[in-house]
C-alpha cells in the first residue's frame, strides 16, 4: 500500500500526503474497505463502466466531475468544506468561544459516539442496496443506484478519516467495527433500526432515498453546526452528495406516480386489481410504502425526550437544523417544546424543556421538509386530473422509539385498540401481498432509453446527457 | 423609444417542479443570491452574477433555467416563491412589447467558470458559454447605432427596391427577400450585422410599435454591388411559439411592402458576428430557416472576392436546415454555387417518408471533414437560427472535436476566446 499516490488515488484536501500517521492508519484500513466493498458492494457491477460523478475538490467545479469509471476504481476522496478563519461556536454553553480544531478530552466519548453512529449508516445503505442492481428499471436508474452507492462509501471514508485523525487507537477500532457490522445481520447488526430493514425492491429504494436519506440531510445539517470544526466541515461537504440521494428518491417516486396516473387515465379506473393487471403500482400500495418508510425513518431521530440530545447541544457537539439562521438565544435554557404522549387513550401534547426535546425539534423540521415533497408528488396526481392525495401518516403512527413506542395509532392519529390495529394493519402498512406484487414487477431493464412498465422516464438525464445515454457500459 | 436603455438580462431561475429543495445551491452560492422559503428555492436577480457556481453541484438539473428578461421586469423573489411551475419564456412579441428588440443580447451572459482553463472530465454542458463576444481578429470594423434614439438622427428612411418571395408558393409560410435602398444617406454595413425596422402605426396601447431587428442578407458593398442597399430575409409570422394564431407586426408589414414604399430603419447593430477577412480563413456556417440571412451575406461576399481573383480563398462549409426543401430560402440559387467554392449540406426535418434530419445530424455525418477544419485555427464557426438548435449544434461540435482526438474543453475555450464560434439564436 505504500505505493499509493494519495492525491491521485484518494483526492483530498486534508493534506494526506504529508500526514504520516494518518497514512499508516488508512493503509491498514483501506484494503479492508476494498474487501468489504467486494463482498457487500453492488452485485455484478465489477466490470461495468459507470457514468459517475466524482469529487476531486470542494469547489463547485471540482466536486462534480463526470466520466465513465469502474466502481471499484472510484476515487473515494476525503473532503472538508473550506474552513472559516476564526469560526466561533454559535450555540450552547461554549457560545462565542473559538471552534475546536481538536477534541476537548471531556467530549471525546460523546463525539466518538456521534461520528460512529453517523458513519454506521453509510455502509449500511450500501449493504441494503447490494442486490438492487439486478432488478433496475432502467440504465438511468442503475447509474443512479451506483452513484449513491459510491457516495455512501465515500461518506464512510469521511467518518473514518475523522476517527483515524482524531481518536487514536479507539478511532481505529471503531473504524474496523464499521466494516464488521452488517445490515440486517442478527448477530452483528447496524446500530440504527431503519438500517437493518431490507430494501428488497426499487419502490422501497426510492422510499428509502426519499425518506431515510432525508434523515441523513437533517442529521448532517445538525452536525454541520458542530463546535468541532472538522466534523462541521466534513458533514457540510457530505450534504452536497446527500442531495443527489434525495433527488433519486423524490424523482423516482414521482415517476412511479406519473406512470400509475397514466394507466389510471388510460384505463379510466382506480381499481387496484385492474391496475396491477396492467403492471403498475396502485396508489394505495404507494401510500402504504410511504407509511412504512416514513414511520421507520422518524424513529431515527431518537426518543422525544433525551438528555443526550440536551448534552450534545449544550456542549456544542450537535446543533439544530439551520442553527445559524434561527433567532433565539441559542442556549435554549428555560424554554419549552411540545411533545406528544398517549394519555387515557388519546394523544395529548405536553410541554417539556426544549433542551431535552431537541430530537423532537429536529424530527419536526424533518417532517415539514418531507411533507413538502409529498405535496409535490400530489401535484403530479393533480396534473393528471386524479383527486387522490398521498400524505404522510401521523407522527405517532407505527413508532418503535420514544414515548409513542408501543402505542397503537392509526395513520390519521387516533389511538386504536390492539384488535383494530390488527384488523387494519394490512390497510396501513405494506402487506406480504403488496411486497410480493411489487417484487413481481422487478425485472431488469438496462437497454439505453428503455424503462420498466411501472415507471415513467425522467424529465432529463444526468449532467444534461440525454435520457437514452449509455450511463452504464457493460463490458 | 430608447432601445439602449432597455437592459436585457438572462434571469437565472430554478424549476420548482424538479427542484427537491436540497439546499446545495444556496450553500454553494458565493454571493448569497439563492434563498428559500418552505415552498421554493429562488434566485435573486439583483444579486446573481451568473457565475454558474451552483450549476454543476445541483443534483436535479432544476437549477439550469434562464429567461431573457428586461431587467426592470425581472421576476421578483416574491413572485418566484409563489410558483408551482416555471413561467414560459417570453415570446419575441412579448419581449418586443417591453422594448426588447428580437435577438437583443443580454449585457452579461452566463459563463462557466471552468473556461478557459481546460479541466479533465466533463462538466454540465451549456452551449451558450462557448459563444464568442469578440469578432475574428481579421474582421473589418463595423459601424453601429448610426441611427436610433441615442443618435443624432432617430432613423433613416429607406426605399423598398425589391420584394420577392424566396420559398415556394403554396406552403404554409412565405419567406421574402426584401431590398432596401438608402439613396445618398450613409448606411455602411458588414456581413453578420443587423438593422432595426420601425413598423408604422401604434400598438394596442396606442404607443408606437417597437423596433424589429433583422439580419442583413447582403454583403458589404450592397445587394447589388456598388449600390447603397441591403437585403433582408423575412419570414411571415402567423403563429407564436406556442402555435397560436398571431400576426407578426414587423414580418407582415415587411412582407407586404411594395416597390417604392418607404421604411424607417435604425442601426446598424452587431460587433461580433462578423466574418474573417484574412486569406485562407475557413468559414463553417450552420443555420436554419431565416438564420440563413447572415450566411448568405458572407457567402456572397466571398463569392465576389473569388470572382475578382484577388482573394486567396479558404473553405466554406454550410449546414442548412429547414422542414422541407420547399421551405428553404434560396434553395435554387444555392444549388448553382460551384462545389469547389462551398460545401453545402442540407438537413430536412419534415420530408415525407424520410427520417427527421437536423443540422447536427448532417454535421455528425461530416465529422471527418469538420474535424480537420476544427483543428485549423483559421476556421470560424457561425450558428444562426432558432434557439432550440443551438445546444444540439454545439454538442455535435463537441463530439466532432472528441472524435478528432481534441479536448473539447480546450478547443471550446479557444473558439470562444479567439472569436471563432459565434452563436446568434433566438
Amino acid at each position: 500500500m505504500s505505493s499509493i499516490n494519495y492525491s491521485e488515488k484518494i483526492p483530498n484536501n486534508v493534506n494526506l500526503s504529508e500526514d504520516r500517521t494518518l497514512q499508516r492508519a488508512l493503509e491498514q484500513w483501506q484494503p479492508n474497505f476494498i474487501n468489504w466493498w467486494d463482498d457487500i458492494g453492488p452485485e455484478g457491477s465489477t466490470n461495468s463502466d459507470v457514468y459517475l460523478r466524482t469529487a476531486v475538490s470542494v469547489d463547485p467545479q471540482g466536486w462534480a466531475q463526470f466520466g465513465h469509471v469502474k466502481m471499484r476504481d472510484y476515487r473515494w476522496g476525503i473532503f472538508l468544506n473550506p474552513g472559516e478563519t476564526d469560526r466561533t461556536i454559535h450555540f450552547g454553553d461554549h457560545k462565542g468561544e473559538k471552534a475546536w480544531q481538536d477534541i476537548p478530552g471531556e467530549y471525546r466519548a460523546n463525539l466518538r459516539r456521534i461520528i460512529v453512529t453517523q458513519g454506521d449508516t453509510e455502509p449500511a445503505s450500501v449493504e441494503q442496496q447490494r442486490h438492487l442492481g439486478l432488478t433496475a428499471p432502467s440504465m438511468y436508474d442503475l447509474r443512479n443506484l451506483y452513484q449513491i452507492n459510491v457516495e455512501e462509501g465515500r461518506h464512510l471514508w469521511a467518518m473514518v478519516y475523522l476517527l483515524h485523525k482524531h481518536f487514536g487507537r479507539d478511532g481505529r477500532d471503531e473504524a474496523e467495527g464499521l466494516l464488521e457490522r452488517r445490515s440486517g445481520d442478527a448477530n452483528n447488526p447496524r446500530i440504527l433500526g431503519a438500517f437493518n430493514e431490507a430494501t428488497p425492491d426499487w419502490l422501497s429504494f426510492f422510499m428509502f432515498t426519499y425518506f431515510t436519506d432525508r434523515d441523513g440531510k437533517f442529521q448532517l445539517c445538525a452536525l454541520a453546526e458542530s463546535a468541532f470544526d472538522p466534523l462541521a466541515r466534513t458533514t457540510k461537504f457530505m450534504l452536497t452528495e446527500e442531495a443527489h440521494h434525495m433527488f433519486v428518491g423524490e424523482s423516482g417516486i414521482s415517476r412511479v406516480i406519473q406512470r400509475t396516473s397514466q394507466k389510471m387515465n388510460e384505463l379510466k379506473t382506480d381499481d387496484v386489481a385492474k391496475l396491477r393487471a396492467a403492471g403498475v403500482i396502485d396508489l394505495p400500495t404507494i401510500q402504504r410504502y410511504i407509511n412504512f418508510h416514513y414511520s421507520v425513518t422518524i424513529d431515527l431521530f431518537g426518543a422525544d425526550e433525551s438528555s443526550n440530545a440536551a448534552t450534545f447541544y449544550s456542549t456544542g457537539l450537535k446543533g439544530r437544523y439551520e442553527e445559524g439562521k434561527r433567532v433565539d438565544d441559542h442556549a435554549l435554557k428555560g424554554q419549552t417544546y411540545k411533545v406528544l404522549e398517549a394519555r387515557n387513550g388519546e394523544l395529548v401534547e405536553k410541554e417539556v424543556p426544549m433542551l431535552n426535546a431537541l430530537n423532537e425539534v429536529l424530527r419536526d423540521d424533518y417532517i415539514k421538509d418531507s411533507v413538502a415533497g409529498v405535496e409535490r408528488w400530489n401535484k403530479v396526481l393533480e396534473k393528471a386530473g386524479i383527486s387522490v392525495k398521498l400524505r404522510v401518516p401521523h407522527k405517532a403512527f407505527h413508532r418503535n422509539i420514544g414515548a409513542l413506542a408501543g402505542v397503537k395509532v392509526s395513520p390519521d392519529g387516533r389511538v386504536v385498540s390492539e384488535a383494530e390495529w390488527n384488523a387494519s394493519v394490512g390497510q396501513w402498512l405494506p402487506s406480504n401481498e403488496d411486497r410480493a406484487y411489487v417484487a413481481s414487477l422487478m425485472g431488469r431493464v438496462v437497454e439505453p432509453g428503455k424503462f420498466a412498465n411501472w415507471i415513467a422516464p425522467p424529465v432529463m438525464g444526468i449532467n444534461r446527457q440525454p435520457v437514452d445515454f449509455d450511463y452504464v457500459r457493460f463490458n | 423609444m430608447d432601445m439602449t436603455e432597455i437592459h436585457v438580462i438572462k434571469q437565472h431561475l430554478i424549476d420548482p417542479e424538479i427542484c427537491i429543495r436540497c439546499n446545495t445551491c444556496e450553500a454553494i452560492c458565493p454571493v448569497q443570491a439563492i434563498t428559500h422559503d418552505s415552498r421554493n428555492y429562488v434566485v435573486d436577480a439583483e444579486k446573481c452574477n451568473l457565475c454558474m457556481a451552483c450549476i454543476s453541484p445541483c443534483p436535479t438539473g432544476s437549477i439550469d433555467n434562464w429567461r431573457t428578461m428586461p431587467r426592470i421586469k425581472a421576476y421578483s423573489l416574491t413572485e418566484q416563491l409563489g410558483w408551482d411551475e416555471l413561467p414560459p419564456e417570453l415570446t419575441p412579441e412579448e419581449l418586443a412589447a417591453e422594448g426588447v428588440v428580437p435577438g437583443a443580447m443580454p449585457e452579461i451572459e452566463p459563463v462557466a467558470p471552468s473556461l478557459p482553463a481546460a479541466v479533465s472530465g466533463e462538466t454540465a454542458f451549456n452551449s451558450a458559454q462557448y459563444g464568442a463576444t469578440m469578432p475574428p481578429w481579421s474582421a473589418a470594423h463595423g459601424y453601429t447605432n448610426l441611427y436610433g434614439a441615442k443618435a443624432a438622427e432617430k432613423f433613416i428612411t429607406a426605399t423598398v427596391v425589391g420584394n420577392v418571395r424566396v420559398t415556394e408558393v403554396g406552403k404554409e409560410y412565405d419567406t421574402h427577400h426584401i431590398v432596401l435602398d438608402f439613396g445618398s444617406m450613409p448606411f455602411p454595413v458588414l456581413e453578420g450585422q443587423s438593422i432595426g425596422i420601425l413598423p408604422p402605426g401604434t400598438d394596442e396601447a396606442s404607443k408606437p410599435h417597437y423596433a424589429r431587428q433583422y439580419s442583413i442578407a447582403s454583403p458589404r458593398n450592397g445587394e447589388r454591388p456598388g449600390y447603397n442597399n441591403v437585403s433582408l430575409t423575412i419570414k411571415r409570422v402567423l403563429q407564436d411559439h406556442q402555435g397560436n394564431a398571431v400576426r407578426g407586426v414587423g414580418s407582415n408589414y415587411m412582407c407586404d411592402l411594395q416597390i417604392g414604399d418607404k421604411v424607417q430603419v435604425i442601426g446598424p447593430f452587431g460587433t461580433s458576428f462578423l466574418m474573417p477577412n484574412h486569406p485562407r480563413s475557413n468559414i463553417v456556417m450552420i443555420c436554419t430557416g431565416t438564420g440563413s440571412a447572415p450566411m448568405r451575406a458572407m457567402t456572397e461576399w466571398r463569392r465576389r472576392l473569388r470572382q475578382s481573383g484577388k482573394f486567396e480563398g479558404g473553405k466554406l462549409m454550410l449546414f442548412f436546415g429547414a422542414r422541407t426543401k420547399e421551405e428553404l430560402p434560396y434553395f435554387g440559387p444555392l444549388q448553382t454555387l460551384p462545389k469547389d467554392f462551398i460545401d453545402i449540406n442540407f438537413a430536412f426535418s419534415r420530408t415525407l417518408e424520410q427520417p427527421k434530419r437536423y443540422v447536427q445530424d448532417a454535421m455528425r455525418e461530416r465529422a471527418a471533414d469538420l474535424g480537420v477544419l476544427l483543428k485549423d485555427p483559421n476556421t470560424y464557426f457561425y450558428v444562426c437560427g432558432l434557439k432550440s438548435m443551438e445546444e444540439g449544434v454545439v454538442l455535435a461540435l463537441r463530439d466532432v472535436a472528441q472524435q478528432a482526438g481534441l479536448s473539447w474543453e480546450t478547443v471550446g475555450a479557444a473558439l470562444k476566446q479567439e472569436g471563432r464560434l459565434h452563436l446568434e439564436t433566438y
